[in-house]
């Protein structure tokens, strides 16, 4: 089970700001999600490898070459919030 | 000009008129739309569409226009996931796969609906609000390509691209009465594609028929260096368009036909695997008994793979930001503002379930029964050469029946997610209606197994008439 303690952590942990009201409300509906969850721990897997991907591939390597990227001005065109070819943000703490 | 074209009708109507004017018809179409289809429309695709006129019909799909889901990068058209956080943002790249269909000439219609960051069954998460059927206006496309599934069902694209992580161009294909290909894991670039779940998801086509989604494959499918999990197979889909299937010997997963399914979805499946029975094929019942714990399994999987993904949207390179008197208030307060409550949700979830003290219970189990799930399809897939089930247990719901309780909306995926887990490749093809609403039959393959799909799904579009019914609502 989940507590609104928890909720309060992995908000922090994601980056989410979630008010007073909404962690009792993200609360119940994540206790359900988990509830259902639980079900596979009547399935035993304790000899059985993880899957991460299916694709039969593992490493995947590349020359380290430099090739064509995208200018600098078109990668920041996308936001108002820049400054001499960096983007600005609030300082962190 | 006819609503509803296949692609070789288009490319005739082009030879006869103009590329100029079949996307002046689709626009037209677009512009009298119904569904919510579209977030964007592009306004460069009659310039586009006059440039192929000038420089000569050029490529297996000059002047032909496409829908192009709003979670795959084409230069110059925003890109917004359905969300408010990618407000503004215009990717300055192509996807992958929107470079293969410029140089085959393709003429780009804009940008459909879908749920946020693709992650719903019913297309009503999007920030730009709910796509509807064109079946029943009432009732949801399904999701989360639902507004490629129901712009393509509506006559206002020919055929679109969509992405399926767990079901996302299969449902809406069933719900809207389409066909709907989820390729093999692998087959088809994702670079360019925004990340919801990467170890799951692939861009899938959907279409009128079975035909333009094997014309569409044979264009997007194929290496791409920059997707690590890429792979050549070499597959030619259009050859595998055979209208035969003697010998086929299909398996039947009961665990398909649970609890809940709807009586005339049931019956619509059992009646197809009776008429392939009729066209020289064979059936026989096979048991995939880890099925029941692939739903958890995978939303497991795609709510963690989706908390480390969503992380880039920050506010900080690109769409919405709010302002915070520091670095973590601005992020926190952005990602609170910016988000659904769905994405919100999954997020959070995928955090905890990947969080200290709780990764081997969730996180490292979840991987632990995809191996077995993949097993099951292995298993089976050794002893005939596709499975066939219902693609959806159900019919399309009411717009607004099952978006307030999260877990609800996840069972309607019961049937699509197992396929994403193992990464096989499988296709929903209509096959039959239930008061007016569209079923969907789902035939899986053994991976790189395409043909087999295909072959089986045109042998069905073939000996009936399901794909050739249209929507009274849009007509």
């Amino acid at each position: 089970m989940i507590t609104k303690e928890d909720v309060e952590h992995i908000g922090w942990l994601a980056r989410i700001d979630i008010s007073e009201q909404e962690t009792v409300e993200y609360m119940e509906k994540l206790n359900s999600v988990l509830g259902y969850f639980g079900q596979l721990d009547e399935l035993p897997t304790e000899d059985v490898a993880p899957t991460y991907h299916v694709a039969e591939i593992y490493n995947v390597f590349r020359e380290d070459v430099v090739e064509e990227s995208i200018p600098q001005e078109v990668v920041l065109e996308n936001t108002e919030h820049k400054q001499d070819g960096t983007f600005r943000v609030p300082k962190i703490g | 000009m006819a609503k509803w074209m296949s692609v070789a009708q288009i490319k005739e109507k082009i030879e006869e008129s103009s590329a100029e004017e079949v996307t002046a018809r689709y626009l037209e179409a677009i512009g009298k739309s119904k569904v919510n289809g579209y977030i964007t429309v592009s306004e460069k695709a009659l310039e586009q569409a006059k440039k192929i006129d000038a420089e000569g019909h050029n490529g297996s799909l000059a002047g032909v226009p496409i829908a192009i889901k709003d979670n795959i990068s084409v230069v110059g058209l925003p890109t917004s996931c359905g969300s408010k956080i990618l407000e503004g943002y215009i990717p300055p790249f192509n996807a992958h796969v929107i470079e293969k269909l410029l140089a085959a000439g393709a003429v780009i219609l804009g940008k459909t609906n879908m749920d946020e960051f693709a992650m719903g069954s019913s297309t009503e998460t999007s920030y730009y609000g709910p796509t509807a059927n064109p079946w029943d206006l009432e009732r949801v496309p399904g999701g989360s390509s639902g507004g490629s599934a129901a712009v393509v069902a509506a006559g206002e694209a020919p055929f679109a691209l969509g992405s399926d992580t767990g079901g996302s161009v299969r449902c809406p294909a069933a719900f809207c009465g389409v066909v709907g290909l989820k390729p093999t894991y692998g087959a088809v670039s994702r670079h360019g594609v925004v990340a919801y779940a990467n170890s799951l998801e692939q861009v899938g086509p959907l279409a009128n028929n079975v035909t333009d989604i094997a014309v569409l494959m044979d264009v997007i499918a194929g290496y791409d260096r920059r997707d690590s999990t890429s792979i050549d197979s070499k597959t030619e889909y259009q050859k595998a368009l055979v209208e035969d299937v003697k010998g086929l010997k299909i398996g039947v997963p009961k665990e398909f036909f649970g609890e809940g399914i709807h009586p005339d979805v049931e019956k619509a499946v059992w009646n197809a695997i009776h008429r392939y029975e009729s066209l020289g094929a064979a059936w026989e019942e096979v048991s995939m008994p880890n099925i029941k714990y692939a739903l958890a399994s995978y939303y497991i999987i795609a709510m963690s793979e989706a908390s480390s993904n969503l992380a880039r949207f920050d506010g900080t390179r690109y769409g919405f930001r709010e302002s915070g008197e520091n670095w973590h208030a601005m992020v926190s307060k952005t990602r609170a503002e910016g988000f659904g409550t769905e994405v919100k949700r999954r997020i959070l979830l995928g955090t905890y379930a990947l969080s200290a003290g709780y990764h081997d219970k969730y996180y490292l189990k979840a991987l632990k029964v995809r191996t077995l799930v993949k097993q099951d399809f292995d298993s089976a897939l050794s002893k005939v050469d596709v499975l066939m089930a219902p693609t959806m247990p159900n019919p399309a719901f009411k717009i607004g029946e099952k978006i307030e309780d999260p877990l609800t909306l996840y069972l309607s995926d019961v049937n699509t997610c197992p396929i994403n887990l193992a990464g096989v490749p499988s296709i929903s093809v209509p096959c039959g209606f239930t008061d007016g609403l569209p079923i969907g039959l789902q035939i899986m393959g053994k991976p790189f197994d395409e043909p087999a799909v295909l072959r089986a799904a045109y042998t069905f579009e073939q000996n009936t008439d399901y794909h050739t019914k249209r929507p009274h609502e849009v007509a």
